[in-house]
């Protein structure tokens, strides 16, 4: 079962990558801003792996935020989970070379987490000054968050790359 | 020919989606309505992510400790001198504390007061990971259920108030602290008990204060640097731990109410150790 071999490791990346963004990433944040890895992993998944993948690992990242967040579980894997598959949509436009678009689209799940996180749990407990956590949280961990993925992009879609090829390869070997 | 591998279900992304959307829904609405979230995630949670964290923490500890060896004996000798010097120092301050102690029991139990938080029974827990977001302020240790950790246990750090015990797994358990943007907490001032409300807020953290509320505008002078403590009414809270002191009030414009900032007791900064108390409100308030 190839394909639940491949699911499992990506549950333990993403369990690898919460972890460090519990702990060492939180001692490197600047202006007390710290990078959001999950959203990396999500959309990087996302736009390589289609739909399916980013749905899955948005929902795998989004209940691991959850069970630690002290609220009500599930409203972070919704948000993970939909910026997961809006990353899926746009698989059909990736190729492997490619900088530009994953850098783009992960500023974008980027954005998008920090609006909707900012409506989810601020807009709705009345908290309305929007342009400081816009200037204050949304930009700068928007900037950290690009920052980030330009030091670990290669590693990050070697990493993804083998994943699928190892699927692919199996898959073959039934034939 | 290469044939098609059939998955079985042969869902698409998008009716995945669908479904997983109505999954995340029912969770939220089990979760808001039964007020906790589900024993198997935290299972989880403790045998995953904890263990890790755990590990980190103690070998960040074990490199501090060598770290520290490396201190020539030099330093340590002038230390030692420095510090003969400051226990003299604290050997006559101590004596007249002592005075002002049995003077405050006296005015304590003319006020009524049960107990002083030194009563309470404590554990100790370490930080062992900060909240994954940006947004919040709350922490994870590693005490759970299993050394007797319950949810609305307070939390304290030497000085003061930290926060609340929110959930809790077997060998762990995540604490919202008070500068939190959701974190309330009733207080009152320590001199003249006037009750106000003590809120954290986002906008505040980087300027390292709090919001307090609410607090009556009667005849008490009230001034900076008052020292403000958890208050009677509080149902979560017990009653005086040292919040922190009013570093700003003001009148409201109602004329009715004042509010201003509260710097904090404990650097919110540079938590590493924490004390949980064990004693919880509710039982203590069905206890009298």
């Amino acid at each position: 079962m190839e394909s639940l071999r491949k699911h499992l490791i990506l549950l333990a990346v993403v369990i690898v990558c919460f972890f460090l963004q519990c702990t060492l990433l939180k001692d490197i944040a600047l202006a007390s801003v710290s990078p959001n890895l999950l959203i990396i992993l999500t959309s990087a998944i996302g736009f390589i792996g289609g739909r399916r993948e980013g749905i899955f690992i948005g929902f795998c990242c989004g209940i691991l935020t959850d069970i630690f967040s002290g609220s009500t579980v599930g409203l972070y894997a919704l948000i993970y989970v939909y910026i997961g598959y809006f990353n899926g949509c746009f698989r059909q436009y990736f190729y492997n070379e490619d900088v530009k678009l994953p850098l783009f689209l992960i500023a974008g799940s980027e954005f998008l987490y920090g609006l909707t996180v900012y409506a989810a749990f601020f807009l709705l407990r009345g908290k309305f000054q929007f342009p400081y956590y816009l200037m204050h949280i949304i930009i700068p961990e928007l900037v950290y968050t690009v920052g980030i993925t330009l030091l670990i992009y290669q590693p990050l879609m070697a990493l993804i790359r083998w994943l699928n090829r190892m699927e692919k390869r199996s898959a073959d070997k039934l034939v | 020919m290469k044939k098609k591998r059939n998955t079985g279900l042969n869902l698409t992304g998008n009716h995945l989606l669908l479904i997983v959307t109505a999954v995340c829904f029912l969770l939220i609405g089990v979760s808001f309505f039964t007020e906790s979230s589900f024993a198997p995630l935290r299972f989880f949670a403790g045998i995953t992510v904890v263990p890790m964290e755990k590990g980190l923490n103690t070998i960040g500890t074990w490199i501090q400790d060598k770290a520290d060896n490396y201190e020539t004996l030099q330093q340590v000798q002038a230390e030692n001198q420095q510090l003969q010097q400051k226990v003299d120092e604290l050997t006559i301050e101590n004596d007249s504390l002592q005075e002002d102690k049995y003077e405050m029991q006296r005015l304590q139990e003319l006020y009524k007061l049960d107990q002083s938080y030194q009563d309470y029974s404590k554990i100790g827990a370490h930080v062992i990971s900060k909240d994954s977001g940006n947004w919040f302020s709350q922490f994870v240790i590693d005490k759970g259920s299993d050394d007797g950790i319950a949810v609305d246990m307070n939390v304290i750090a030497g000085n003061g108030l930290v926060g609340i015990v929110t959930d809790v797994g077997s060998n762990w358990a995540s604490v919202r602290s008070i500068i939190d943007d959701s974190s309330n907490v009733s207080a009152m001032t320590l001199s003249t008990s006037d009750i106000c409300l003590v809120a954290g807020d986002l906008t505040q953290i980087s300027e390292g204060t709090i919001k307090f509320s609410d607090m009556e505008n009667n005849d008490n002078d009230i001034k900076v640097g008052e020292t403000i403590v958890t208050s009677y009414v509080s149902s979560k809270y017990l009653s005086g731990i040292v919040v922190g002191y009013i570093s700003q009030i003001k009148v409201d414009p109602n004329n009715l109410t004042r509010s201003g900032l509260i710097t904090p007791a404990v650097d919110f900064k540079h938590i590493q150790d924490v004390l949980v108390i064990t004693d919880l409100k509710a039982t203590q308030n069905s206890a009298d």
